[in-house]
């Protein structure tokens, strides 16, 4: 390019780069700067703790209670989320019948999708008070009067604290697993037929199809939806927040790191504290993701 | 209907959008690039000679600006003590603003040393009051509870209201705020169900359960409690301990001495406590029920009582049917209790204040003291059912059921109403206090257990140097 264009390029990518430098990467910055602070959150003064709030943050019982239900997040969703994606959308792609025209989906797959993407067209918060509905705690709650009805007894769901935590974790999962589907399939239509069809051919069963072909063809697909997966689990607030009783209860049994943040930056006035465990979760989440492309990472097929 | 708790969920789903605590970072640079103004020699109005009448020296022309937080009480009353005010001064303009955005709209008035001369900080995005307390924007308002009362020259402000006033007024060791609005705390029923099956609420522990073993051979449970925020049963829990043990047991709490959580009284409610949910007095799966679940299964008679503040009645009319008569009354006393039966918690909320720089500061201070006339805090009271701090303002008015037996519960408990603040002093107890609540609720720890708990809670918020300490006299 010449000299004369790069002028040209940049002036269009000025203001776009001023906005993310004001408004994505300048709060980054304060923030860690601002872990190293006593700062309150409402007042303008603050001092310079060093490295304080994160020796009390390695003590705290409750931080690490909140690390690890997002470590079951960590590795629940999207093992869950990535399982029943790659089946619901392998049956809606090749699940139907197989003639001398090819391989087809089940009848009204175009039905089923719609279905299953609707939970990503609502906001967390309205899944959140759906699903707390649904699973009351009382034994004429939706849920409970069904599984009542048909002999398998009731549960108190959320006020349990033995499996609030699951509860929480289904309706993440309840709520990925359409946006996944929807991915997943449109990958596997871009998979040239003929590849399935010369498989079937030479005798292959729908299995080894979906092992020895789909699989191995949606690899990089997988692979990226499992980074965006992993990054909702180490999140989780808003569900939390909204869904459960305190919230985080009962007894600590559901908080997350992301409640634990909002709970001492809002609440606690200790948005220096708050900044630190975001620092945290920050890096944190850059490990995860760096550590699952690493670990993940196989030779693309090219087709 | 706006109320202290319902506040506490609307500011986090309000937070939930904010999503993320970096967001903060850039705010408060923005803030403190909003920061300055200067003192641009205002007087603070006033100036016209001190009379009886006019302590502050209010001059009748100066206008006065008004900012009303418009939540649960409308701001309708407002109006009615504007009318006030406007009948004393006839000459004067008043600036009336109902508004739900108190921060964003008056920070930069604060910053920009104009503030109005009234506000209600209230609601979810109120000012926070220490910043202003402790950065001095705040009139002090011992002058206004050393004027003569409207209603009876002969007599101080300060005497013609609860004394929890000026308790609730202190910040930073000065009289900065009058708190309006009295909360009673109660336990409730429905009094028409309670007429046709021949109950009477109960006195002692014995009657208490007693009564709840009839109420539950008719098939209701006798107790609903809130279960997603605990520290509604914990307000039956405190009730009964503070019954039993005197005031001195909140005191220690609030106070953080060490051990306070273990007194005796605390123990023998935290059994009380226990013995309801062991013998299946508390509702079926209550402990997952959130404000407007229980409170509505209450409302269909499903549940006997239900504890909650006086804003219950209000909260719930859209669901409770017709014939329903939200009704206050006391918890039990336990075996051995230092204070009578007729008892209860009370707090005093919503927060009006003067700002130190308000061009009408006179004005501003004559417009309280118009507020805690019999008159004003009777309209207050006949338009938001509510009722306030003001001693006997209540007298004569047509109230609905549930503002008058809380009334009722307010007069007979007198001196002996009792009122906790370590909730607000220490917010990083308050929520892990609360899930304490919850465990005993369900029965998932004993007494001892439930003691030991709260009482750490309390000695690491002692220990914790990030938090300024209160005690109370």
């Amino acid at each position: 390019m010449r000299h004369g264009s790069y002028r040209f390029v940049a002036s269009f990518l000025a203001i776009p780069l001023a906005l993310y430098a004001i408004f994505v990467i300048s709060p980054f910055v304060q923030a860690f700067y601002y872990s190293l602070t006593d700062w309150t959150g409402i007042s303008p003064d603050f001092k310079f703790v060093g490295f304080d709030n994160f020796r009390t943050l390695a003590n705290d019982s409750v931080f690490r209670q909140a690390l690890g239900h997002n470590l079951i997040l960590l590795i629940g969703l999207p093992l869950a989320t990535i399982f029943l994606a790659l089946v619901f959308a392998y049956l809606l792609n090749v699940g139907g019948r197989a003639n001398a025209a090819g391989v087809q989906g089940v009848r009204g797959n175009g039905f089923y999708k719609l279905a299953f993407f609707l939970p990503q067209v609502l906001s967390v918060p309205v899944i959140a008070v759906i699903w707390a509905t649904v699973m009351t705690s009382t034994d004429s709650g939706l849920l409970n009067s069904v599984t009542k009805a048909i002999g398998l007894g009731t549960s108190e769901y959320l006020a349990n604290p033995d499996i609030a935590l699951y509860c929480v974790l289904w309706v993440l999962i309840w709520g990925s697993v359409g946006f996944y589907l929807v991915l997943f399939n449109a990958a596997m239509s871009g998979i040239p037929k003929d590849i399935f069809e010369a498989a079937i051919i030479d005798g292959a069963t729908r299995l080894s199809t979906f092992f020895r072909i789909t699989l191995p063809l949606l690899w990089d697909t997988i692979q990226t939806s499992w980074v965006y997966l992993a990054i909702l689990a180490l999140d989780a607030y808003a569900l939390v927040a909204v869904m459960t009783a305190g919230p985080g209860g009962p007894d600590n049994s559901t908080t997350v790191m992301g409640l634990q943040i909002a709970d001492n930056g809002f609440q606690y006035g200790r948005a220096g504290y708050a900044s630190a465990m975001g620092v945290v979760l920050f890096f944190l989440t850059l490990i995860i993701a760096a550590v699952m492309l690493r670990a993940t990472r196989r030779d693309r097929i090219e087709y | 209907m706006t109320t202290p708790d319902n506040l506490s969920r609307r500011l986090f789903l309000q937070r939930a959008a904010v999503g993320t605590l970096l967001a903060t970072g850039g705010s408060t640079l923005l803030s403190a690039c909003a920061s300055g103004g200067s003192d641009d020699g205002n007087t603070g109005g006033g100036g016209a000679e001190q009379t009886t009448e006019n302590p502050f020296g209010v001059k009748a022309a100066d206008p006065l600006d008004v900012v009303i937080f418009k939540g649960g009480y409308g701001d309708d009353y407002a109006k009615a003590h504007e009318e006030l005010y406007k009948k004393k001064f006839p000459e004067t303009t008043i600036k009336h603003a109902g508004i739900t955005d108190i921060t964003p709209q008056l920070q930069p008035r604060f910053n920009g040393g104009n503030p109005p001369d009234v506000i209600d900080n209230s609601g979810a995005s109120l000012l926070p009051m220490s910043t202003l307390a402790s950065s001095g924007q705040l009139a002090d308002l011992t002058a206004l509870f050393d004027a003569p009362s409207i209603d009876d020259p002969n007599k101080k402000v300060r005497d013609t209201v609860e004394p929890i006033t000026l308790e609730a007024a202190m910040l930073e060791g000065k009289p900065l705020v009058l708190d309006y609005v009295l909360t009673v705390y109660a336990l409730w029923y429905n009094k028409p169900l309670f007429a046709k099956n021949g109950w009477e609420p109960a006195k002692t522990w014995t009657e208490f359960l007693a009564l709840c073993e009839e109420i539950k051979k008719a098939g209701i449970a006798p107790l609903a409690h809130q279960g997603k925020h605990p520290y509604y049963i914990g307000q039956v829990l405190m009730d009964m301990a503070v019954k039993h043990g005197g005031h001195e047991v909140i005191k220690a709490i609030d106070s953080l001495e060490p051990n306070a959580w273990k007194h005796e009284s605390i123990k023998a409610a935290a059994e009380a406590i226990l013995e309801l949910k062991g013998k299946g007095y508390m509702m079926q799966g209550t402990e997952g029920l959130d404000h407007i679940q229980s409170q509505t299964a209450w409302n269909q008679g499903k549940a006997a009582f239900i504890p909650s503040g006086s804003w219950l009645e209000n909260e719930q009319k859209p669901v409770a049917p017709k014939d329903f008569e939200t009704t206050a009354t006391f918890t039990p006393l336990l075996d051995g209790s230092k204070l009578p039966v007729d008892c209860t918690e009370i707090s005093a909320g919503e927060n009006f204040i003067v700002p130190e720089k308000a061009k009408n500061k006179a004005g501003g201070l004559e417009y309280l003291r118009i507020m805690l006339s019999k008159e004003a805090a009777g309209k207050f009271t006949e338009l938001t059912g509510s009722p306030t701090v003001v001693k006997g303002a209540a007298e004569g008015l047509k109230l609905s059921p549930g503002a008058s037996s809380a009334n009722a519960l307010l007069e007979s408990g007198g001196e002996n109403n009792w009122t906790t603040y370590f909730a607000t002093w220490y917010s990083t107890m308050d929520k892990p206090i609360r899930s304490v609540y919850g465990e005993l609720a369900a029965a998932r720890i004993t007494a001892d257990e439930f003691c030991a708990r709260a009482q750490k809670l309390a000695d690491d918020t002692a220990k914790d140097p990030a938090t300024k300490k209160q005690t109370r006299s």
